[in-house]
């Protein structure tokens, strides 16, 4: 985002440089969390996280209903304050920052319900993150491009509310893409969708994690998509990093099929705290 | 960002009129077709016309016009941005008391143009002052209606003891339940060069065909201000700054994880629409020459919220059409029973059309009001639907 007011900056092109670094030595942290506590009344739902991603990195966040995954996507955001503990981003303390402000420091997300403005257009939808950067032509061809990574051509003027869930999954993901993020948090992108739409938004994760450069932190249930896109793999449990590792590790892991995989793992559509 | 209108990715335009039509119109408002234009316009020409052809001075009729621009100050703050608030009343008697305070003060035509500016501001500012604890206090959804309902009933037990003449501001006593006389007739422009007197100044002219007839400059005055604040709040609600307050109302969350800063977004909404309720307050109290604390009553300050009901929240054309028809029929039914009518209109209205009265019309197409709902029209009017794309 800090290259938005620059009107040379063009979309894809701009990641170049992370994208390089993507593909070598993943040295710089680009968000790290710091005995992150979160608690709701008497319960913890977030029990003093160390957690952190790289610059281009593909993280894959999995763990039973109730972990605390998308509590600690939220403390990320800044939808969530901390009850204790700190979160880096870029080198910079931003646990007090306001979620507008963060995504201005390069941080978006996908919320796990496709929440569309289901009262505006697609056109409106994929305009309504550019606007506050781009302008005239250029506006209207990033919100062109926005709609045609949606695979969404055609549809421009249809009420956003009208499309298929996976559909508004896309136009989601093009949205907070859009936004020229360095990090992109993706909750349940494919939750409900069939095996062809879990493909599409596959390669379109891991094409935007290639060729843009975006680190992502996606949590999803299901181990044959994290498989398909994780470079690596973390498991929540009770709150707090339980493993890390590639997704062979994890997957491996008996202990991890103990809390995870054996209990509760055809459990897909259970709805996260 | 909000200078640039909705045609920023739509055809380019060439000539004055479409550009202003593009400036218009947009998917945040109702009426985008020739044939809606042409329709208001009738309408204007007919209110216009309306005292001349016999329809009396406009007098009574200009209370309507006047609650029209507290009806569209909801709009905007409800409809659009998506804060349901009691409170518009609120601004709209803080705007119409400072407008009494400083025209008693300074009772000179520049003294009273003054004090018009003065209550307008005193409702902006009061709503950006009871936003600003409340949005960047964390207050959200229904307890900002509680807030604001609350705030009209603090203001009015406030206002009910001010009737000792501690209770006087310069020249002007606040006068509590007994209200506030003495104001000066609404006199505005600069001594020397030119002045206006638009209450109690019923104006005898005549017109070759219609003959002699009587008209009262406050009508002309409000409806030229009402229809200013439609026009200009179409403009608004479809800028960037519009889409924005649409995409606040329908995800709050959603729309600050894109970037924007929703707090301050809502605080500039809740301020405009404080501003219009309270040049809303300040010409109400200038057509009567009074104000009391009623307009901070419950009663009152549920009206508003009737009026967009009816006629539809999402639509400012519905919030003009509503409070002008809810009104009349109020004030023609009269007492006790007024209540019941618009308690019962109320009801009809959320269970049988919850969108309210003009978005159903619209969506029924009727064809002055929608676009492109009739072939012939579209050919006739050789632009590009919007809606073509296929359905999914």
């Amino acid at each position: 985002m800090s290259e938005s007011s620059d009107p040379e900056s063009l979309g894809p092109n701009v990641r170049q440089t992370a994208a390089e670094m993507a593909t070598g030595d993943r040295t710089d942290t680009l968000l790290q969390t710091e005995e992150l506590v979160k608690t709701f009344g008497g319960f913890t739902a977030t029990d003093s996280v160390d957690f952190a991603v790289d610059e281009g990195e593909l993280r894959c966040l999995i763990g039973p209903n109730g972990a605390g995954k998308s509590t600690l996507l939220k403390l990320i955001t800044g939808t969530l304050k901390p009850t204790d503990g700190k979160v880096y981003y870029d080198g910079h303390d931003i646990t007090d920052l306001e979620p507008n402000e963060r995504v201005d420091r390069g941080i978006s997300m996908k919320f796990q319900v496709p929440s569309v403005y289901g009262d505006l257009t697609v056109r409106e939808n994929a305009r309504l993150p550019i606007q506050q950067f781009a302008d005239g032509d250029r506006r209207r061809r990033l919100v062109q491009e926005s709609i045609d990574a949606a695979g969404l051509s055609g549809y421009e003027d249809v009420e956003a509310s009208t499309l298929s869930h996976g559909q508004q999954q896309q136009l989601e993901i093009s949205m907070a893409a859009s936004l020229e993020p360095d990090l992109l948090l993706l909750d349940e992108p494919v939750a409900g969708l069939s095996v062809d739409e879990r493909e599409k938004i596959a390669d379109r994760v891991t094409s935007l994690n290639e060729e843009e450069g975006i680190a992502f932190i996606v949590i999803e249930h299901d181990t044959d998509f994290v498989g398909k896109i994780a470079d690596k793999v973390t498991v929540l449990d009770e709150g707090d990093v339980f493993r890390e590792g590639s997704i062979e590790e994890i997957e491996s892991d008996p202990a991890v099929k103990r809390i995870y995989l054996g209990e509760e793992g055809d459990d897909e559509t259970g709805a996260d705290r | 960002m909000a200078a640039e209108s909705s045609s920023a990715d739509g055809p380019t335009s060439q000539s004055p009129i479409a550009r202003l039509r593009n400036r218009l119109e947009g998917p945040n408002t109702i009426g985008n077709s020739r044939q809606f234009w042409a329709g208001l316009a009738l309408a204007v020409v007919a209110l216009i016309a309306f005292p001349i052809l016999g329809g009396g001075t406009g007098n009574q009729f200009s209370l309507f016009l006047v609650l029209g621009l507290l009806g569209l100050s909801l709009s905007l703050v409800w409809g659009y941005a998506g804060i349901l608030s009691f409170g518009q009343t609120v601004f709209f008697g803080v705007g119409a008391y400072t407008f009494g305070i400083v025209s008693i003060n300074f009772p000179t035509p520049g003294g009273i143009t003054g004090a018009v500016l003065a209550g307008t501001l005193a409702g902006a500012v009061m709503a950006a002052l009871l936003g600003y604890f409340m949005f960047y206090g964390g207050v959200r959804d229904v307890y900002v209606t509680i807030i604001t309902l609350v705030s009209t009933l603090v203001v009015l037990t406030f206002m009910a003891q001010t009737a000792g003449s501690e209770w006087t501001i310069g020249e002007a006593p606040l006068g509590g339940f007994n209200g506030m006389p003495g104001m000066p007739l609404l006199n505005l422009g600069v001594e020397g060069i030119f002045t206006f007197q638009f209450v109690f100044n019923d104006l005898e002219l005549f017109l070759p065909l219609v003959g002699p007839f009587v008209v009262d400059p406050f009508y002309y005055l409000s409806l030229g201000l009402l229809l200013v604040a439609y026009l200009g709040l179409r403009v608004l609600v479809n800028t960037d700054f519009g889409r924005v307050l649409v995409a606040i109302r329908e995800d709050e969350d959603r729309t600050q994880m894109f970037g924007y800063d929703v707090k301050r977004t809502k605080l500039v909404a809740f301020t405009l629409g404080g501003g219009l309720a309270g040049l809303s307050g300040v010409l109400y109290a200038a057509r009567n020459v009074y104000i009391d604390p009623s307009v901070f009553e419950l009663y009152f300050a549920t009206l508003p919220v009737v009026w967009i009901s009816v006629g539809g929240r999402k639509s400012l054309l519905g919030a003009v059409a509503a409070t002008i028809a809810v009104e009349y029929l109020r004030l023609n039914i009269g007492g006790e029973m007024a209540l019941v009518a618009v308690g019962a209109l109320l009801l009809v209205s959320i269970l049988v059309l919850p969108g309210g009265v003009v978005p159903w019309i619209n969506d029924r197409g009727l064809p002055w009001l929608k676009d492109e709902s009739i072939p012939w029209i579209k050919a006739k009017m050789g632009r590009v639907p919007e809606s073509e794309a296929t359905e999914s």
